[in-house]
């Protein structure tokens, strides 16, 4: 089936090269410097209680990070849940998708303004593409007002396959990257080959641009960008 | 992987499923399905890797091989193992969580003070 997203990362597909080759090696944890998560540093660090929800794969680094410095922390892997087969419908155009209403209904039900903070990590270029603009309007609704939203997108040097990777905090801006491998046959994804098809991870669904991002982002307060060497751009966003 | 033997750990068969409010005062480990509430204010529970527990739960110590889709109350520590699927806010002192394990929920760290205020 040649979705959106597919056509879409025709338009930008390039070669995995670099440091994104190497990273492919399923055990091999890699370690960067995040200037994003070094700016959420200072909120770390600060006497207030926070309350932090991470998106990305169960991370015991992160609790024991986050709950060793007094603060809550909330996980919810959003890129499993959206690989829940009861999800998928058709649109008014017999196109497959996935269904928002229901995919909401069950995750990210939490009252309004009730996070300091959210990791977002890549949950972006490997959500699929029916659920990227409702997740990012509830994420808005739970953000606090001057709450913060931390995400990854990758350049559009980035290929289709890159790895989809699992993010530790390290130290206050270093995190440890270990590449996603699912354990399920069933969590290829409902929808197939839009979503997972190759066996082993998540697939890159599209390469936003810088204002494909703003768009995204458009009713948060402020955005900053963060351009890293490993054709990464992070994200950081002030409700 | 087979229960753990013990002279006080009560078991729940995979091919057990209750449902209703569990209490008692030994570990309980359950393989079977369990739906309500489970108490062992000073015990264990194990949910061993065909165990679906839809029940809040209150221990002393609780370890997730299967599913548990509840809140969990733990006055020492919580492990999740590898092939844990977890829905619900944990509340706890320690607690433990393999590679593989998912979480979806809160994660509350209580010192002994915190308890002892109820918080």
């Amino acid at each position: 089936m040649a979705s959106v997203s597919q056509n879409f990362m025709k338009l930008f597909r390039g070669s995995s090269s670099g440091s994104q080759t190497a990273a492919t090696s399923s055990s091999q944890k890699l370690t960067r410097r995040s200037s994003g998560l070094g700016e959420l540093t200072r909120l770390w660090e600060s006497d207030a209680q926070l309350c932090v929800l991470d998106l990305g794969s169960t991370s015991a680094a992160n609790i024991r990070y986050f709950t060793e410095r007094g603060h809550r922390i909330y996980s919810e892997d959003l890129l499993v849940a959206s690989t829940e087969p009861g999800l998928v419908t058709k649109d008014e155009e017999g196109k497959v998708i996935l269904d928002s209403r229901k995919f909401l209904a069950d995750n990210l039900v939490y009252p309004a303004a009730h996070f300091d903070v959210v990791l977002c990590w890549n949950l972006p270029d490997y959500l699929d593409e029916s659920l990227v603009r409702p997740v990012m309007g509830r994420l808005w609704s739970v953000l606090k007002p001057q709450g913060m939203l931390l995400a990854f997108f990758h350049t559009k040097d980035a290929g289709p396959d890159s790895p989809c990777y699992r993010f530790h905090i390290v130290e206050k801006d270093v995190l440890e990257m270990q590449k996603i491998v699912l354990k399920r046959e069933s969590r290829r994804g409902p929808t197939g080959a839009i979503h997972t098809a190759i066996s082993d991870g998540f697939r890159l669904q599209r390469v936003f641009n810088n204002r494909h991002i703003e768009t995204l982002f458009r009713d948060f307060a402020s955005i900053k960008f963060f351009l890293a060497r490993d054709n990464v751009r992070e994200v950081l966003v002030v409700r | 992987m087979s229960a753990p033997l013990s002279g006080d750990l009560a078991q729940i068969g995979k091919s057990v499923v209750i449902k209703g409010e569990l209490s008692g005062s030994e570990d309980l480990y359950v393989d079977g399905q369990v739906e309500g509430s489970i108490s062992l204010k000073g015990n264990s529970l194990t949910v061993g890797p065909n165990g679906q527990v839809k029940a809040s739960v209150e221990a002393k110590g609780v370890v997730v091989q299967g599913k548990l889709e509840g809140n969990v109350q733990a006055s020492d520590r919580v492990e999740l193992r590898k092939s844990a699927v977890v829905t619900g806010d944990i509340a706890t002192q320690r607690i433990s969580i393999e590679e593989g394990a998912y979480l979806k929920g809160k994660v509350d760290i209580q010192g002994k003070a915190d308890k002892a205020a109820g918080k």
